[in-house]
This record gives structure tokens, C-alpha cells and sequence, in this order.
């Protein structure tokens, strides 16, 4: 991303709060004027005291006059600054809510591949420290440049009424303060970029790791995960240590290039004012625009002038060596910006085509037409793969495991879009359906349980947000699951945490079927629902199944081949192909694969 | 702060290297102004021109000095700070590693997440500019202080009356907000936690068009960390004005009081006007400060939190062995009447007793929820017995050194941990293992085909496993168990998302080339384990039934139920 869209990306946030931006300025701009006013009158009541010194006769009118104006200024310009600091505290956290808001957004437009590839650590990273880096730097950085901006204006105009001859040091300098600033900029942007680059692959490794702790202590490699962890800890805190250690030169090397000037100006000044007294000007009679550029540029330097001049151009130079500061410290929120524009700009799922409809009164035929499929460009998964399924019939999917069957539901989904061929739900092409209305037609059941911080309740009646206590006691009473529930601490109340140890992955299924249970879609999708279910109680669920299952358009993957015997259809897969298709007569008439799978499984049995 | 000084203190000699250097800048900046008086003071009315250029000089020299102290003092306040983190942030992960399941369950993975990286960031940030703009200020504020003194230690005396209330300021404030930071990390775990959970169900929650709520839930959150961390910053944001307040209104008080000694004669209008330019300066350094106050609170809050998790208290500490043991004819593995309960109420496991001799094996089988995976956990020592005892070797687990007893075990886990990386990482996780053993390990586990097909040991593994299938995710399990030819084998439902063929495949290769080692596998299919030596039918956290697949069919109804299905249903 270059800078410029960068910027304008950042100016649409600042943008959104207009109100609180025109606030920002007019306070800003009035808080400057009153530090402007407060030594005025601190140097009136001086002169009054000097005034009274010189004769004797304070004049306490004027001085009380001044101390009040002054006692009523602070307070007013104390309320002001802070004013000013909660409209700018209001408009950066605003910013920031709505980075993440967006951040947010776009993670859940994105499709599944893209979780598949990204570590989970760095996106938090993306949320977390990326978006409060831009934060601040728009709060306390904006509201400097601000301020800075408008006392450079009014000293630059002080200086040349003063002193234009003197100007021209400065014409010297401050470029050469641009391109140096401009300069170490570019050069430290990258590294505030690895700085934010590393951070998050360290957050992703501690992510990756802490999730997987049990393990690691399992085998006793928490030295070894420690040293890899530190090797990353040290890539980041270096690119940490280079970013900071180069991005604070500027400082220095402004406030230096500043001392120049400051040194130049004196010497110049200096020189200029003795050589003024020793030749007095030759007074200027030339009349019309001439004589006044005589006057104006031949102007004669008094001692006092070049002192006033002096005062101006610190004033002038404080200012600009803040902002150079600041365009430091911009650096690491432009690298975070990258960063969080980056997530929010992901490829999403491409959007439902403005001609895609809605699939209502679904019956439930699916069909496969001739579906070619990969997840990496030279790695076939599914070549050219046929199926119909029609309304309330069984599919079941068999085969040995990496044979391509969860791709199928993927494809089902339309978490993945085919290759090639086309996928059908009632005659109608999935990609001219809405992703919304296909999905929700389908409830599923998968391997890998998910379960969220919540309530068993929450939890159960995830998919039917309205459903009454009673549905969901029902729905776990079928799954076998509500005798453990009402044994937990709070019953349906009790609040899964995450690492919820004394539930096992067989409750977690169970729980999940019960979540299926309350759906009412017109197709099943099974994918080893209950795996870690044990057989008994997996008997003891045949009947609820059946209930769940009646009059659906199931598609189901199982090991155990006996739970699919009644299957209208079995799909039998190998190497990413179907190589047989038929009831289980059929098949185990062919004397196929199948029928290898089945008898392996008897001598499983016998084993 | 001062719960982590132990990581500062031996930096100490070489910050305090870096805040003099920074001080010699400071210093030499100073005189930078000073000479620059002498010149318009003293030289030009003097009207040598000479030494014009001789103050010129010194200008010059006090700013090339002054550069070269500023960086040099700030690059080593990146270093210091750098170097502060690394071994916080490493003694941190070092811990959290260590910490017993129980304690991760509670603290929540999130959380440790998120101190490790944002609240260690903020240490970081917080060393480093304290370092760098924590010097002038404090050296500025003294340095004025002193000056005003000497001039008129009356109209001091008013500046000295402030300098209270302005640590009152401060510390009302940071008291405040330091609290409300920790509150904000704390909303942070839970951000965290949301983004956690929609990245790892991101395929349940499109299937069930849960976007919208879940946008509602993070929306929610978002808006709470907003709130917050509004609250804080409006809070900390009253530190700027109010003691400017303070300050401005002291030295109003300069003035009036000024206007009275002068007109009593106790003082010049000089000493009152060069007072104001101190009081300016001392000012700016006291805002200076109070800018240091600020990020204080955030770092402080921040500081604490990885404390607390460095404070954890060492949990399931080995204890000393206090019985001999004699060698002889022990069993391998022994459990003497164990109960356990993972809350306090309610057991998840009760007086269960049985013995593996070496070699043995031992199948569980039971419900789902009924203790089979507890059973493992404890023998692991993830968790220390409620009551009774564990033995291996003779040697009760607590009493065995936590290498030790890890090194005994090869575990395939149901829903394991899978990272990214390639296959043979997963596979050899972090040890190191012989590329045959790997082999020997993937061929036994019935990997080896699959891995070849992916193209062999250094293939990708995506994150979290997502490009591999379960049954290829179980079979990875199996060989990182085997890998490093364990003497204990454990294997908990891991053959579950393996067909029937491939599982009958397993146990035989497993008996061929792991013949000597002691196993306890988990498992739904009686076919799975009926070869075992014993088997251990649990219900309910109780033994229902313990001896060979012919005793259990004879003995226990509730094994020949399930068997007889299952058989049954195989016909």
C-alpha cells in the first residue's frame, strides 16, 4: 500500500468524525490563543510592578486587575485543554472501535480457506496491537501537529517583519529538516513494519503453543518449545530494539540541524548588527515600491530586534522539531495500518451475484455434476464426480480416511467453490443461490465439536436462538446428553469455559447433535457426528438420529460401516474418486472395494 | 512495577550509563541558549567579531555533543528495554508453560495469550521512554526549583507549597486508573477469546448464518473496550490541565505576592520576571513528567498481570520418596484405589485399582463421560489423585521428576494439538529423533502412505492441521507417540477416525514392532482393544468391570452388551 492511499484511508476514519475533528481545531486554535494571552497579561502586571519600582507608586489597581484576568485565563484555558483532550480521546477510541469493528466485519466475509491458512495468534495481533498503535499516534500525534502547525505560522510571519535577511538561514535549514526527516522515514518504515510483521508471528507461535500446552507437557519438550519461543521472542524484540533505536535519531538529529540554524542566526545576526552600526544605512529616498524594498529588505537590524528574532526562530524551530518527532512515530502507526487495512482488504467470500436467489421450499435434491476439485492449484482432490441425491434419501459416503470425503461437504457447503462441474440443489446451480439461504437449508454435524464460552444452554440453542428451556432439554434428552447436564453445578446455566476439562469430546458431540436436533432444515450433513460417542450410547441416540434424519436429504461419513447399511446410496471413495456407487447389496455383491472395506472391518471385529 | 524490578535491577549500571549520557546531552543542549545570550549580551556590544565566532564554535560543538549523546543514549534505551522484555517475556512463556492444567484452565488460554504479548509490549514501551524522556524533565524540574531558591527563597517557598499538590494530582489519578487499565486488558482477554472462537468454529457458524450474531457479540465487547478505555484516557487526560492549572495559578501568586514585596522593597521587578522564565520551564518539565505518570498507569496495569502469572504458585511439586522400593517383580503401572474429582464435588473417578505388568496392556472402555480420559490424565500427573495412589515402577508419579516421567510416555490424545509446519516436525515434535525412528514410527502408525502421497516428511501442515483429515491427523498422533519409543504407549480414542481396516492394520503393526511396551488405550470399538491384557470397563467414574475380553463376556453384562452389538453389527 502506498502512502498516499494509506493517508486517505486514515483521513476516511478521521473523516467519519467530522464534528469531533472541527471541535478538535476550533479548540485547539482557541487553547493556543490563550497561551498566547496568558504571558500578555503576566507582562503588564510586570510592567506595572517596574512601573511602581521606577516611581514608588505601586499601582495595585492594575496589578489586581491582571492577577484576576490571569487567575480567570488559567482556569479557562485548563478547561480547554482538557476539553480539547476528551474530544480527541472520544475521536481516536471512535476510530479505533471501528477499526476493529471493520477488522471484525471483513473476518466474517472471509472464507474458510483463509482460516485455514492464517494463524489465529496473528490476526488477534492484528486487533489487539496494531489497532491501538494506530490509535494512539492518532490521538497525541494529530492534536501536536495541530497545534505545531499553527505556532510555525505565526512565528515564520513574526521572523520575516523582523529580519528577512536572517530568513534565508532558514530557507537553508528547513528543507534540509524536510529531506532528512523524509529520508529517515522511508528508511525506518520498514523496520517499524517488521516490528509489527514479528510481533504478530510471535503472537501466533504463543498462540499455537500455550493452545497446545497439554501436549507439549505430554512429551516434556517445554525447553525445547521455550528455546524456539525465544528465538522468535528475540527476532521481535530486535525488530523492536532497530525500529526504536533508528526511529529516535530523529529527534537528535532535528533538534541538531535546529541548533545549526540557532548558531547561524546569531553569528549572522551578530555580524549583520555590527556591521549596521559601524556604517549607518544610507537612508532610503527612493520613492514607489522600490524605497520600500530598500527599507524593507535593507532594514537596519537593532540589538533588540535581533533578540526578538532569536526568541521567534526557538519558537519557530520547537515546533518543527515535534513534528519531525512525530513523523517518527507516524511510521509505526502507518506499518500498523498496513497491517490493519491489510486484514480488513482480504479477499472475502465472493459476494452472493446480484441475480442470486434465494432458495426457499427446498426439497432436497442435490446433485453433482461432473465436480473438479482442489485445494492446491497441482493437487487434484476430486476428479470429475458425479452424484445425485434425491429428496430424503440417504447418502452415505465410505472410503479410507484422506479419500476426499469431508471435501465433499466443504463443496456442499460451499465453503470451497468446484473447479469444474457444478453443484445442484433442486436443479438450481449453488453459485446462483444466496450462501445464506443454501447454508441454511442444511444443518451439520461435524467431527470436530465447537463449543464457545457460554451456557450449555447458549451453546445447545445456538442455531435457534428463540428456543424455549423445554425444546433444549428435550433436544439433549435425545442425545443422551441431559443427564450429565443436570449433574453439572448449574445445570443448563453452567458456563463452558474454554478448556472445560472434566467435559469430554464425547459429551461435546453429543452436544452438538442436540444443537442439530433443534434445527428444521431440509438436508443432514453427518460428517463421524459421533466418533468419540461410545457404541452404546451411540445406540442408545439411533432413534433420535432416525428422528432427525426422517424425511431429509442426509449425507453421511462413518467408519462404521454397519451404521450406513440401510444407505439408499453409498458412495465409496478412494484417492480423491468414486470408485463404486450402489446400496449395500449391490455393492457387496461386486466383491469391489467395498466389499474389502466391510470384510476388513469384520476381521477387525475378529481381531 | 517494582513485582518485576528483579529484571531491571541488572540493567541497573547500564541504565544508569544511558540516563547520564542522556544527561550530558541534556546538559550540553543547555548551553547551547546560554552562549547564545553571551554572544547578543556580552559580544556584540563589545563589538569583536572574533569572538563572534569563537561562541559560534561552542554552539556548534555543544550540538554536535548533544547529537551524538541523544542517540547514542536513546539507542541504548531501545537496547536495555529490548533486552528487559526478552527475558520477562521468556521467563513468562517458561512459566505458562509450566503451569499445571488446572491453573490454565483457570487463568484460560486467552488471558495467557494476551499478557504475553500486549502487557509485556507495554513493559517495553513503558522502559524505553521512561529512559528517554524521563531524564530532562526531572533534571529541568530540580535544576529550575534550585535556581528560584537562590533568587528569592520567599517567592520559592509558594512554588515549594505547590509541589504537593501536584503529587496529589498524580497519584489521585494514577490510583484511579491504573485499576481501569487492568480492567481494559482484561476486556482485551475477552476480545481475544471471541476472535479465538470465531476463527476455530468459523465453519459451524457460517453453516448455521450465525454472522450477524456473532458481529452482535464481538460489537458488544468492542464497544465495552471502547468504553473503557475512554474512561481511562479521560481520566489520565486530567492530569495535563490540572496541574498546569496548579502551576499557572502559582505563579499568578508570583506576581501578587511579587507586587507586594517589591512595593515593601524586599525585592526587584528583575528577580520577578527571570522567576516567571523559571517557573515557564519548570512547568514544561512538570508536564514532562506527568506524561511519564500516564504511560505509568498503562504499564503498571500491565506489569502487574504478568506478575500475577509469574507469582503462580509451582503446582503438582514432586515429592520426596520417602518408601524403598524394591525392584523385583513390581508392576509397571499400578493404581491403588484412586479417587479424583476435577472441582471438589463430585467424583470424576472413584476407588479405582488395577495393575499393568511390563509389556501389558490395558484397554478402557466405558460411556461417554465415564472417566476413561481422567484415568490418563492422572496417571500423566496433569492433575495429582483426590485420594489413593499412582505407581510406575514402584514409584508413586508425585515423587518422579517431571522429565522423568514425560520421557516415559508416548500419547496420542483424543483432538490433539496439531502445529504448523511439516510432517516430520509433527511427528518428531521438538525432540530429537532419529530419521528411521520417524520412519519406523510412521510406518507402524499406517502413516507412511499418506506421507508419501503429500510428498514426504518436510510436506506442509497447515495451520491447526485444517489440509489433513482426521484419520490423517489421528495417524500423525499415533507416530509422534511412537517416535520416541516410549515405555508407556497411550492411546486415547485415537484410532476413532480410522476405518476399521486401517485400525485392524495398527494393532498388528504395533504388536510386531512395539511388542515390549506397556499400553493403555481408550477406546469406543471392542474390537480395539478385546487383544488387551486387561480391560477396564468404567461407568460413571467406577469400575464396572476388569479382566481379558473372555472374562468380562462371562462377568460383566454390561461389556457383552456392547461387545455383542458390536459384534452383531459387524455381521
Amino acid at each position: 500500500m502506498n502512502r498516499k492511499s494509506l493517508l486517505l484511508r486514515l483521513w476516511h476514519y478521521l473523516g467519519r468524525n467530522r464534528l469531533l475533528l472541527v471541535l478538535a481545531l476550533i479548540l485547539s486554535l482557541s487553547s493556543s490563543l490563550f497561551a498566547l494571552y496568558g504571558p500578555k497579561l503576566s507582562g503588564q502586571a510586570i510592567n506595572a510592578i517596574k512601573l511602581g519600582e521606577d516611581t514608588s507608586e505601586m499601582d495595585f489597581a492594575t496589578i489586581y486587575r491582571c492577577v484576576i484576568l490571569m487567575c480567570i485565563f488559567y482556569i479557562l484555558s485548563a478547561l480547554l485543554t482538557y476539553l480539547l483532550n476528551a474530544v480527541m480521546i472520544r475521536m481516536s477510541k471512535k476510530i479505533a472501535r471501528q477499526m476493529r469493528h471493520d477488522i471484525f466485519e471483513s473476518l466474517s466475509r472471509l472464507p474458510v480457506s483463509f482460516f485455514d491458512r492464517f494463524q489465529t495468534g496473528n490476526i488477534i495481533s492484528v486487533v489487539t496491537y496494531d489497532v491501538d498503535t494506530v490509535n494512539q499516534s492518532l490521538s497525541n500525534d494529530l492534536l501536536q501537529i495541530l497545534q505545531s502547525v499553527v505556532t510555525v505560522s505565526v512565528s515564520f510571519g513574526m521572523m520575516i517583519s523582523i529580519a528577512p535577511k536572517l530568513v534565508l538561514i532558514f530557507i537553508f535549514t528547513v528543507p534540509a529538516t524536510a529531506v532528512f526527516t523524509r529520508w529517515l522515514a522511508n528508511r525506518v518504515r520498514p523496520m517499524f513494519r517488521n516490528r509489527s510483521k514479528k510481533l504478530g508471528e510471535l503472537n501466533g507461535y504463543v498462540e499455537e503453543m500455550i493452545s497446545g500446552q497439554k501436549t507439549v507437557k505430554a512429551y516434556g519438550r517445554e525447553a525445547a518449545v521455550l528455546e524456539r519461543f525465544d528465538e522468535k521472542n528475540k527476532i521481535a524484540v530486535d525488530a523492536y530494539t532497530e525500529a526504536e533505536a533508528n526511529g529516535t535519531v530523529t529527534g537528535p538529529c532535528v533538534m541538531f540541524i535546529n541548533n545549526i540554524s540557532l548558531t547561524l542566526v546569531c553569528v549572522f545576526g551578530a555580524l549583520l548588527f555590527m556591521k549596521g552600526a559601524n556604517a549607518p544605512a544610507a537612508a532610503a529616498a527612493v520613492g514607489g515600491f522600490a524605497g520600500w524594498w530598500q527599507s524593507f529588505w535593507g532594514k537596519r537590524l537593532l540589538l533588540g530586534d535581533l533578540s526578538s528574532f532569536v526568541q521567534y526562530s526557538r519558537k519557530f524551530s520547537g515546533p518543527i522539531n515535534e513534528v519531525a518527532n512525530i513523523i517518527a512515530e507516524l511510521q509505526s502507526a502507518f506499518a500498523a495500518a498496513e497491517r490493519v487495512f491489510g486484514l480488513i482488504d482480504a479477499e472475502p467470500e465472493p459476494a452472493d451475484s446480484y441475480e442470486a436467489t434465494v432458495l426457499s421450499d427446498v426439497k432436497g435434491q442435490v446433485e453433482l455434476k461432473h465436480v473438479g476439485f482442489s485445494y492446491e492449484p497441482d493437487k487434484p482432490i476430486i476428479k470429475d464426480f458425479s452424484m445425485l441425491a434425491k429428496p430424503g434419501s440417504l447418502t452415505a459416503i465410505v472410503g479410507p480416511t484422506g479419500a476426499g470425503k469431508t471435501t465433499i461437504i466443504n463443496l456442499l457447503m460451499r465453503f470451497y467453490d468446484v473447479n469444474s462441474g457444478a453443484v445442484l440443489v433442486d436443479g438450481k446451480d449453488v453459485r446462483t443461490l444466496t450462501r445464506d439461504s443454501l447454508r441454511r437449508a442444511y444443518t451439520m454435524v461435524l467431527q470436530d465439536t465447537w463449543l464457545f464460552h457460554g451456557t450449555v444452554y447458549d451453546n445447545i440453542a445456538y442455531g435457534k436462538p428463540d428456543a424455549k428451556l423445554e425444546d433444549v432439554v428435550k433436544a439433549a434428552k435425545a442425545a443422551k446428553i441431559h443427564s450429565y447436564i443436570s449433574k453439572l453445578p448449574e445445570g443448563y446455566d453452567t458456563v463452558l469455559s474454554d478448556n472445560g476439562t472434566s467435559i469430554s469430546k464425547g459429551q461435546k458431540q453429543l452436544m452438538t447433535i442436540a444443537r442439530a436436533m433443534l434445527l428444521d432444515a431440509h438436508m443432514l450433513i453427518l460428517d463421524e457426528a459421533t466418533s468419540n460417542v461410545d457404541t452404546r450410547t451411540e445406540q442408545q441416540i439411533q432413534a433420535a438420529m432416525r428422528e432427525l434424519m426422517k424425511g431429509k436429504t442426509c449425507f453421511v461419513i462413518a467408519h462404521r460401516l454397519s451404521t450406513i447399511q440401510s444407505a439408499d446410496n453409498i458412495l465409496v471413495m478412494r484417492g480423491g474418486e468414486v470408485v463404486e456407487q450402489g446400496t449395500h447389496e449391490t455393492l457387496m455383491s461386486e466383491k469391489g472395494f467395498y466389499y474389502q472395506l466391510y470384510r476388513a472391518q469384520f476381521e477387525g471385529a475378529e481381531a | 512495577m517494582e513485582k518485576i524490578s528483579k529484571y531491571i535491577l541488572p540493567y541497573a549500571p547500564y541504565i544508569a550509563l544511558t540516563v547520564f549520557i542522556k544527561l550530558a546531552g541534556a546538559v550540553l543542549e543547555l548551553f547551547i541558549p546560554y552562549f547564545m545570550e553571551t554572544i547578543l549580551d556580552d559580544v556584540v556590544p563589545s563589538g569583536v567579531s572574533r569572538m563572534i565566532f569563537l561562541y559560534g564554535g561552542l554552539m556548534l560543538f555543544c550540538a554536535v555533543g548533544a547529537l551524538l549523546c541523544n542517540i547514542i543514549a536513546n539507542r541504548m534505551s531501545a537496547i536495555s528495554s529490548g533486552k528487559i522484555t526478552r527475558k520477562l517475556r521468556y521467563d513468562l512463556f517458561d512459566r505458562l508453560e509450566r503451569l499445571s492444567s488446572g491453573q490454565l484452565d483457570r487463568l484460560t488460554v486467552p488471558s495467557a495469550e494476551s499478557r504475553l504479548t500486549s502487557d509485556t509490549y507495554n513493559v517495553n514501551q513503558l522502559l524505553a521512554r521512561v529512559q528517554r524522556l524521563g531524564i530532562r524533565a526531572p533534571i529541568l524540574l530540580l535544576g529550575g526549583v534550585v535556581m528560584t531558591l537562590t533568587m528569592d527563597p520567599a517567592l520559592a517557598l509558594i512554588l515549594v507549597m505547590l509541589l504537593p499538590l501536584i503529587g496529589i494530582i498524580v497519584y489521585v489519578v494514577t490510583k484511579r486508573s491504573v485499576p481501569l487499565y487492568k480492567e481494559e486488558q482484561n476486556i482485551l482477554d475477552r476480545v481475544v477469546r471471541i476472535l479465538q472462537e470465531n476463527i476455530t468454529g468459523v465453519r459451524v457458524i457460517k453453516a448455521l448464518s450465525k454472522t450477524e450474531y456473532e458481529k452482535e457479540l464481538f460489537g458488544g465487547v468492542n464497544d465495552e473496550l471502547t468504553a473503557i478505555d475512554q474512561k481511562a484516557g479521560l481520566i489520565t487526560a486530567a492530569t495535563n490541565p490540572s496541574t498546569s492549572l496548579v502551576l499557572n495559578l502559582g505563579l499568578t501568586l508570583v506576581v501578587l505576592v511579587g507586587a507586594w514585596r517589591v512595593a515593601d522593597g524586599n525585592t526587584q521587578s528583575g528577580v520577578i520576571i527571570a522567576f516567571l522564565q523559571y517557573f515557564v520551564m519548570i512547568l514544561n518539565a512538570m508536564l514532562g513528567i506527568t506524561r511519564i505518570f500516564v504511560m505509568w498507569s498503562k504499564g503498571e496495569a500491565s506489569a502487574h498481570r504478568v506478575a500475577e502469572v509469574l507469582a503462580m504458585p509451582e503446582d503438582l511439586l514432586v515429592e520426596e520418596n520417602k518408601k524403598e522400593i524394591h525392584a523385583e517383580n513390581l508392576p509397571h503401572i499400578e493404581f491403588k484405589n484412586v479417587s479424583f474429582s476435577y472441582t471438589g464435588a463430585g467424583n470424576a473417578l472413584e476407588n479405582i485399582s488395577f495393575s499393568l505388568g511390563r509389556g501389558e496392556s490395558l484397554g478402557i472402555l466405558g460411556e461417554t463421560g465415564s472417566g476413561k480420559t481422567t484415568v490418563i490424565s492422572l496417571l500423566m500427573r496433569f492433575y495429582d489423585v483426590s485420594d489413593g495412589e499412582i505407581l510406575i515402577n514402584g514409584r508413586n508419579v508425585k515423587t518422579i521428576p517431571r522429565d522423568e516421567l514425560t520421557s516415559m510416555f508416548g500419547a496420542a490424545f483424543q483432538n490433539d494439538f496439531i502445529m504448523e509446519g511439516t510432517v516430520g516436525d509433527n511427528i518428531r515434535f521438538f525432540r530429537d529423533i532419529s530419521p528411521e525412528s520417524v520412519d519406523n514410527a510412521a510406518r507402524t502408525s499406517q502413516a507412511e502412505d499418506f506421507i508419501r502421497d503429500r510428498g514426504g516428511m518436510d510436506s506442509g501442515v497447515a495451520v491447526r492441521g485444517n489440509n489433513l483429515s482426521g484419520g490423517q491427523k489421528q495417524r500423525l498422533l499415533i507416530a509422534r507417540a511412537l517416535a520416541g519409543n516410549p515405555e508407556i504407549l497411550i492411546l486415547d480414542d485415537s484410532s476413532s477416525a480410522l476405518d476399521y481396516r486401517t485400525d485392524a492394520e495398527l494393532r498388528k503393526a504395533l504388536h510386531r514392532s512395539f511388542k515390549d511396551v506397556t499400553s493403555v488405550t481408550i477406546a469406543q470399538r471392542v474390537s480395539s482393544i478385546r487383544g488387551c491384557t486387561k480391560i477396564l470397563v468404567l461407568s460413571d467414574g467406577k469400575a464396572i468391570g476388569l479382566g481379558t475380553h473372555d472374562e468380562l463376556m462371562k462377568s460383566c453384562d454390561e461389556y457383552r452388551i456392547i461387545a455383542e452389538q458390536q459384534m452383531g453389527l459387524a455381521e
